[in-house]
């Protein structure tokens, strides 16, 4: 059976992977460009076949930080994925060639927070409405902007 | 800490700013209007014109039909409402599922900007006459959603709404007494096209 020392062993040999302490679940920070190439690594060789979730946090000066949480249900172990987009840079390599729940949560988040994820199928809006304009999660977006006529 | 002053909040000065035009939503039958008129030019016509419309506000008021139209959690009180316990049925009202045959709309949940226009959609899809009911804080002014990105800060900016009903959400018994209120406007009803004034509107 996997334990979470076994994944941290795995991941710890790798360049610019930095895992925080803790196992449940183990945050593990990468480059963006490793952002694909770590995830398949997670699917094929440890068996992290469940995605959960793919959502980003705007650090305001600090840019933009994807946030994808995969589990591994018979080893029962969880990994957080993270990566830091740097100032300003809104792209991101997709998750949705190695998971396909993470298609629409990609959509959505590039719906939030404009990150555009390259390599994904079907990059367009998914719940706001498409003549939107702005990324409403944003800390920069005005709740304000008009939009008439219903505001 | 001093009290807050509510006139001074930016949100109610552009409500009464919005407000003081009422949307004319409904059509003017002319043929009716001229019938009435000619009625009026004889003597003690009055009385005929004065009767028949009593006789149509009271076959009006007592069978309002709501369009079955839920946005949210509010939906569910309307359907306790609409249910065997609270039986709207004794007033006239059937829950009809075609905009087509129905003279009431129930806006019960928060209305979003991308829901707003399909909203407005099926309002117009109702034949005249026809009324509105606001029910929930959020239909009335955007509740706790107000300042949300996406929520339309009270569904009057869409189409002109009869009562308000507050309450988040506002149990069977507050729809009640709302539906209760839009049957008493209806009796007021004067020819066609013209409306009682909204009930006075509560956040």
């Amino acid at each position: 059976m996997l334990t979470a020392a076994d994944v941290r062993s795995r991941l710890a040999t790798l360049d610019g992977v930095t895992i925080a302490e803790g196992d449940s679940p183990l945050t593990v920070t990468v480059p963006a460009a490793q952002w694909a190439t770590i995830a398949t690594r997670l699917k094929d060789e440890m068996g992290f076949g469940f995605f959960s979730f793919l959502s980003a946090v705007d650090w305001k000066e600090e840019g933009l930080e994807v946030v994808a949480w995969i589990d591994n249900t018979d080893a029962r172990l969880s990994v957080v994925l993270k990566t830091r987009l740097g100032a300003g840079g809104t792209t991101c390599p997709s998750l949705a060639e190695v998971y396909r729940g993470a298609n629409w949560m990609e959509r959505e988040c590039f719906d939030m927070f404009g990150i555009s994820f390259e390599g994904h199928p079907d990059l367009r809006r998914i719940l706001l409405p498409d003549d939107w304009v702005g990324y409403p999660l944003l800390k920069l977006y005005d709740v304000d902007t008009p939009y008439p006529p219903y505001r | 800490m001093p009290a807050p002053i509510w006139k001074e909040f930016k949100d109610l000065q552009e409500w009464n700013e919005l407000h003081k035009q009422r949307q004319t939503g409904d059509k003017h039958s002319e043929t009716f209007e001229t019938l009435t008129e000619g009625l009026h030019q004889f003597p003690g016509g009055f009385v005929l014109t004065t009767v028949t419309d009593n006789f149509l506000n009271w076959a009006r008021k007592s069978s309002v039909w709501p369009v079955t139209f839920g946005l949210a959690c509010c939906a569910i009180e309307m359907m306790a409402t609409f249910a065997s316990r609270f039986d709207v049925e004794r007033l006239g009202m059937v829950p009809w599922a075609s905009p087509r045959h129905a003279d009431l709309m129930i806006i019960s949940g928060t209305v979003t900007i991308k829901m707003a226009p399909m909203l407005l959609r099926i309002y117009d899809q109702m034949p005249d006459p026809k009324w509105a009911v606001s029910m929930g804080s959020c239909s009335n002014s955007g509740g706790p959603f107000r300042h949300g990105y996406h929520v339309v800060k009270g569904v009057d900016r869409v189409i002109p709404i009869d009562v308000y009903v507050p309450g988040c959400p506002p149990p069977p018994e507050s729809l009640l007494n709302g539906l209760l209120l839009l049957q008493d406007q209806i009796a007021h009803f004067h020819k066609t096209g013209k409306k009682a004034p909204p009930t006075e509107k509560v956040d």
